[in-house]
């Protein structure tokens, strides 16, 4: 029998590139996606349900589907792109909820994928030149998205403790970038002026969007469990990153940056604190462990940059790359369940 | 490459899903613009620096060394010195020396502090500064066999006045002789004399110091000499510098702790050692301008 798999935030982007992903594995029998709104990929045979954020109906989706592996790519990392409201319900009791319903009595769960943000490291003026994935943050968490993971990542090590026939797997992602994902730093890197902190070129790390979903791929089919800081090798300051991306540097003061940066949201480009830090301080992380589990990396950090400047000079060219899909459910009522439709005996709709 | 998941028409209408293709192990691109590394250091910034202070090191401190040819040519070890000045000119003096007499580079670790300044931090950076946390000395030290120079005594021997000059401050927790038992590197102390008369500190402004959270503000003799700006400029006091014999451990590395008392008298041993060898090196010390 194949493994059934149960996807949260299937619309947010990793949730559909990885339920993508997953589509095309054989192994795979039943892929279930959650999520608040309609998906955003055209996806063939995945299930969808509609979930309010906090997630209170996943204890029955989990026992009616009886899941036994659960990719939690919901959590929210991106501080910009909800109300703290909406982050603290999403990232906290989301997990919370979730967590519940996989260590529930004669649940089916048997393995459980948080995808995390190194984030969780902090960035201070303190900080080791690398993380490692055992070592405590340095500086103070400053920031609710930073407080609703830490929160988050201890939920999830008490669930792993009391649940020990569950194989859980953290996976701490470095800054993506990408063709397609859009975060406040790829945003930043498309002004005309890259904004940085006047004396100060942190290092940064960066991972490939294709990178980020594989590594998720990888840790479900091989069933790693622990912690894996997910990071391109490299480290390159922001300086040369702006380079890369053919961006001169527009400095903010050192002192009262935020108020510096405050006028940059007019352009959609907010920075939170936790990345005026990043810009202040940088962040390393230590990818040794998941490239020691056997997981290559298609991109180095400076690869990533590259390439995301790759995309973002053909997307100035033709506009955005991917066809934008729009979720009718009719029309996919229609082609999943309809008798109208035939048949092959792999499922595939003809 | 970039992979898209790949959905390819065989026969038209159809959908088939190709198998993924392995990753080849073939080495990854890596467009790399400037010559920063992973640590910060750039080569191009280094080798300006050593052009740049080439000559201070040469004719303005006229440093000399005795007992180089105890720094091993390969292998990692951790060096520790003495440490003194207002802005410390035994740091500079001891890492440009063992890089351009030894050709090895030392990477110097020094307080964190630097890392929140804005440019002197990317500065000390580039230049081959990494900030001292266990774990850079450790990954340094045992995983790339590098040469790393802390000074235990810290802020402690920098920030104290004139008329205490070579005395040696605590050697912090004795932490620097952990992370060498860790690592399974000796300890080379080395001696500097000439550091202190360099920027003597005559006092210290210390609500200032805690009122913008700095160790702290020294007023140096340079700046009485030479005004605030020229406060900056060290004088041009004799450099002398001795190499002790490396100590080494027989203590297995790798070990999670190290027992406290070993590890502190290791310590002691070593600011005793290093403190007779000053008093030493003084004695016979005729100038404090042509040593």
């Amino acid at each position: 029998m194949g493994r059934r798999v149960l996807i949260t935030g299937l619309s947010s982007f990793w949730g559909g590139r990885v339920a993508e992903a997953l589509e095309a594995d054989p192994d795979v029998d039943v892929i279930v996606g959650l999520d608040t709104k309609e998906r955003s990929v055209p996806l063939e045979r995945t299930e969808f349900v509609r979930a309010d954020q906090s997630y209170s109906i996943l204890s029955r989706i989990v026992k009616a589907t009886q899941v036994d592996t659960i990719l939690h790519t919901f959590l929210v990392t991106d501080s910009t792109s909800v109300s703290a409201r909406h982050l603290h319900e999403q990232n906290v009791i989301g997990t919370m909820n979730l967590l519940a319903a996989a260590g529930a009595a004669g649940s089916s769960v048997r393995q459980v994928v948080v995808k995390s943000s190194t984030l969780v490291y902090g960035s201070s003026w303190q900080d080791p030149t690398w993380f490692r994935e055992e070592m405590p943050r340095v500086g103070a968490v400053r920031s609710r998205v930073e407080r609703s993971l830490v929160e988050v990542e201890s939920y999830v090590r008490d669930f792993a403790e009391d649940n020990p026939h569950v194989t859980v797997t953290l996976l701490r992602f470095a800054n993506v970038v990408g063709t397609d994902i859009a975060t406040p730093i790829t945003r930043a890197l498309q002004l005309p002026l890259a904004p940085c902190i006047l004396g100060f070129d942190p290092l940064f790390q960066f991972v490939e969007e294709d990178d980020v979903v594989r590594s998720i791929e990888f840790v479900t089919q091989a069933g790693l469990p622990g912690i894996y800081n997910v990071a391109g090798d490299g480290r390159l300051p922001w300086s040369e990153v702006a380079a890369i991306c053919g961006k001169r540097l527009a400095p903010m003061p050192p002192v009262a940056t935020e108020w510096a940066a405050a006028p940059l949201a007019r352009l959609n480009v907010e920075l939170p604190q936790e990345l005026l830090d990043l810009l202040r301080y940088g962040r390393g992380v230590d990818n040794r462990r998941l490239k020691a589990a056997g997981f290559v990396y298609r991109y180095t950090s400076a690869g990533a940059v590259s390439n995301f400047a790759r995309a973002v000079r053909l997307q100035k060219a033709v506009g955005t790359r991917r066809p934008t899909y729009t979720y009718e459910q009719d029309v996919e009522q229609f082609f999943r369940h309809s008798p109208a439709i035939v048949r092959e005996p792999s499922g595939n709709v003809t | 490459m970039p992979s898209e998941p790949t959905i390819e028409a065989t026969r038209p209408g159809t959908l088939v899903h190709l198998p993924r293709p392995t990753p080849e192990p073939a080495a990854l691109e890596d467009p790399r613009l400037s010559d920063v590394d992973e640590w910060g250091r750039s080569e191009h910034m280094r080798e300006l620096a050593r052009r740049l202070y080439e000559p201070l090191y040469r004719y303005w401190f006229r440093a000399e060394w005795e007992g180089l040819e105890k720094i091993p040519t390969t292998g990692g070890a951790l060096l520790v010195a003495n440490h003194a000045g207002a802005i410390p000119s035994d740091a500079p003096v001891i890492m440009h020396g063992i890089e351009s007499e030894l050709h090895r580079p030392v990477y110097g670790l020094a307080d964190h502090m630097f890392k929140a300044v804005p440019v002197v931090g990317t500065m000390w950076s580039r230049a081959g500064g990494v900030a001292a946390h266990p774990e850079n000395a450790y990954r340094l030290l045992r995983e790339q066999q590098q040469l790393a120079l802390v000074f235990p005594e810290g802020t402690k021997g920098t920030g104290k006045v004139y008329t205490e000059r070579y005395k040696l401050r605590r050697f912090g927790r004795g932490g620097f002789v952990e992370i060498a038992m860790r690592a399974g590197v000796p300890i080379i102390p080395i001696a500097v004399v000439g550091s202190e008369e360099a920027m003597p500190i005559v006092a210290k402004v210390s609500s200032l110091a805690k009122l913008i959270g700095v160790p702290y503000v020294p007023i140096t003799a340079n700046m009485l000499v030479l005004g605030p700006v020229g406060g900056l400029v060290p004088f041009p006091a004799k450099m002398r510098l001795q190499v002790l014999d490396p100590i080494t451990f027989d203590v297995p590395a790798d070990q999670d702790r190290y027992s406290k008392s070993r590890v502190m008298e290791e310590a002691e041993a070593i600011r005793v050692r290093l403190q007779d060898t000053l008093y030493e090196m003084l004695r016979r010390r005729r100038s404090v301008w042509f040593g």
